[in-house]
């Protein structure tokens, strides 16, 4: 094997091994920086030994094993540097673990469940549990996510330096919250996490688009592994099913030419089959754990809807108002209402809808949103209101910051003109 | 990107021999850590030959020539198989290489692929809208 090849090998073993590494660690040191610097420093040692003596059998084990012994060094030595400090009165007793085998043992899962809920510790801000959790758990280098986010690379090293300070200084416990008031709400921010990476890949078409999918295949990858350690919880199964519905459009939402694709516009021939099964296998696994439907599942169970339909036309538009109703009685907002309204008018007829936008038209937050206008006009085309709908697009237009849609809606409303005159 | 480990047969399997309790643990465990890990797709296990047909097309444009199982020749036929989405072909093969010896005696073997994507096959509109009438027909049946 050549250098070269040896060194993408180490790479692929450590992005395999580095979460489970780092969080077997903190479970030893409590400090998950201290337990990156370890697990780093055995990656350092074995890109500098293997390409000698070879890639050992077991990497993960070799790598593991490294790590800890430098691990209990570095306890060893506290505790020498702790009884040195005791005997001259200070006494604090820095590392409460006795029994250091103990620590070695355990359940990976559980240390891996453990990190995830350090990771999204509501003490940091988002962006900071972002980039810390594609860091620790995902083990994106500093430059992936910096690409990803489209921003400078020292931005994030240094969002990722002060975040583990921040979790250090706040000592942050390495556990998984107990109480089911405390799961649910700490849940809440991991699931946010996720999707907020999720989101970040799946929205932007701006940047350099190919470090994008990124961002959701690791969240994807994420909500996968948090759906095996903690498989009692619903919402974990509806997120999934909700990312691997919507990953399966990822190769249609964009055109060649780099613009956005609507939904109702996409090839739905090229929608991968196999994520939507997973998708509505993941749904099943939410279903039967018989609770009533968080957000997550119900955004999925839409996502479904969507994904089971062959055409347009063929979506069973009923089903979706219904779900949309439930969502927006478990988590109500004006832009799921907006969703609303237009499953209502594809289900019911665009008076129906048009209704539920013009009492939209007083919610201050959507003042200066460009769909509300651009989903009004929408319906009064099909109502043939052609004047008013000229109107609203215009109104769209002049909101939207995207080029491409101002131009879309331009167009739009120059239609409804045309349409007029005929 | 995806790929595809391709367990092959053996005269076991082909005999419809089932694997050792030990194997089965050992498999067990190994998909375990695949989904743990968040890369495994699908997995799955072929019934023996026995069972199965094979058809041929010797003469070209000419009709086909249906051949009823089993087959010879075990290294040639496929026993079972996993499909895992990984960032690298070197993750790929890192797996691979931790996948059990799947049958032991002598006669395991494991192939790696790399799978392709839609677009790396086929960008014709007409293939894709006929692939997309083939869907719809197969939904139809499916609530049927």
């Amino acid at each position: 094997m050549s250098l070269h090849q040896t060194h993408r090998t180490i790479d692929a073993i450590w992005r395999m091994e580095s979460a489970k590494l780092i969080a077997a660690l903190t479970r030893i040191v409590r400090d998950v920086g201290v337990a990156e610097d370890l697990a780093q420093d055995a990656l350092v040692i074995a890109l500098d030994r293997w390409p000698e003596t070879g890639i050992p059998d077991n990497p993960a084990a070799w790598l593991m094993t490294t790590a800890k012994r430098r691990a209990i060094d570095g306890i060893r030595r506290n505790k020498l540097r702790d009884q040195k400090y005791a005997e001259i009165g200070h006494g604090a007793d820095l590392y409460t673990e006795d029994d250091i085998d103990s620590a070695l043992d355990g359940e990976i899962g559980d240390d891996l469940l453990r990190l995830i809920f350090m990771t999204c510790h509501p003490v940091l801000s988002q962006d900071a549990r972002v980039a810390l959790t594609l860091r620790l758990l995902c083990g994106l280098t500093t430059d992936e996510i910096a690409r990803s986010f489209l921003a400078a690379e020292t931005t994030i090293a240094q969002r990722i330096v002060r975040a583990k300070r921040t979790l250090s200084a706040a000592k942050v416990p390495f556990e998984v919250p107990v109480g089911k008031e405390l799961l649910r709400d700490r849940l809440s921010a991991v699931f946010e996490v996720i999707y907020l990476m999720f989101n970040e890949g799946y929205s932007a078409t701006s940047g350099e688009h190919w470090t994008r999918p990124l961002l959701c295949q690791e969240a994807l990858r994420l909500g996968r592994v948090l759906a095996e350690i903690a498989p009692r919880v619903p919402e974990i199964h509806g997120l999934v099913a909700l990312m691997e519905i919507q990953s399966s459009r990822m190769k249609t939402r964009v055109n060649a030419k780099g613009e956005p694709v609507l939904l109702m516009d996409q090839n739905r021939a090229k929608w991968d089959q196999l994520l939507i099964r997973r998708g509505l296998s993941a749904l099943e696994r939410c279903r039967k754990l018989g609770q009533p439907l968080g957000p997550y599942a119900l955004q999925a169970s839409i996502s479904a809807c969507h994904a089971q339909a062959a055409s347009v036309a063929e979506t069973d538009w009923i089903k979706i108002a219904a779900l949309y109703e439930a969502l927006s009685t478990v988590s109500p907002s004006p832009i799921v209402e907006l969703n609303r309204a237009v499953a209502i008018s594809m289900a019911f007829g665009p008076a129906f809808g048009l209704q539920i936008i013009d009492e939209l038209y007083a919610v201050p937050s959507l003042k200066e949103y460009h769909l509300l206008p651009s989903v009004r006009g929408d319906l009064l085309v099909k109502l043939g209101r052609y004047d008013e709908a000229r109107v609203e697009f215009e109104r769209a237009a002049a909101l939207t910051r995207n080029e491409r849609e101002r131009a879309l809606l331009w167009n739009r409303a120059a239609e409804c003109e045309f349409a007029q005159l005929n | 990107m995806r790929f595809m480990m391709i367990v092959k047969a053996t005269t076991d399997s082909e005999a419809g021999q089932p694997p050792s309790q030990e194997l089965i643990d050992a498999m067990q465990k190994y998909n375990e850590e695949l989904v743990k890990a968040g890369v495994l797709l699908a997995a799955d296990g072929l019934m023996p030959s026995s069972g199965g047909i094979r058809i041929s097309y010797p003469e070209p444009g000419g009709k086909p020539k249906i051949m009823d199982g089993p087959f010879t020749e075990a290294k040639e036929m496929i026993a079972g198989y996993t499909l895992i989405e990984v960032k690298s072909r070197e993750e790929a093969v890192e797996w691979a290489m931790r996948m059990p010896d799947p049958h032991g005696f002598g006669q395991g073997e494991i192939e790696l692929r790399q799978v392709y994507e839609m677009e790396d096959l086929v960008d014709n509109p007409e293939t894709l809208a006929k692939d997309a009438a083939l869907r719809e027909q197969l939904e139809a049946q499916r609530k049927a």
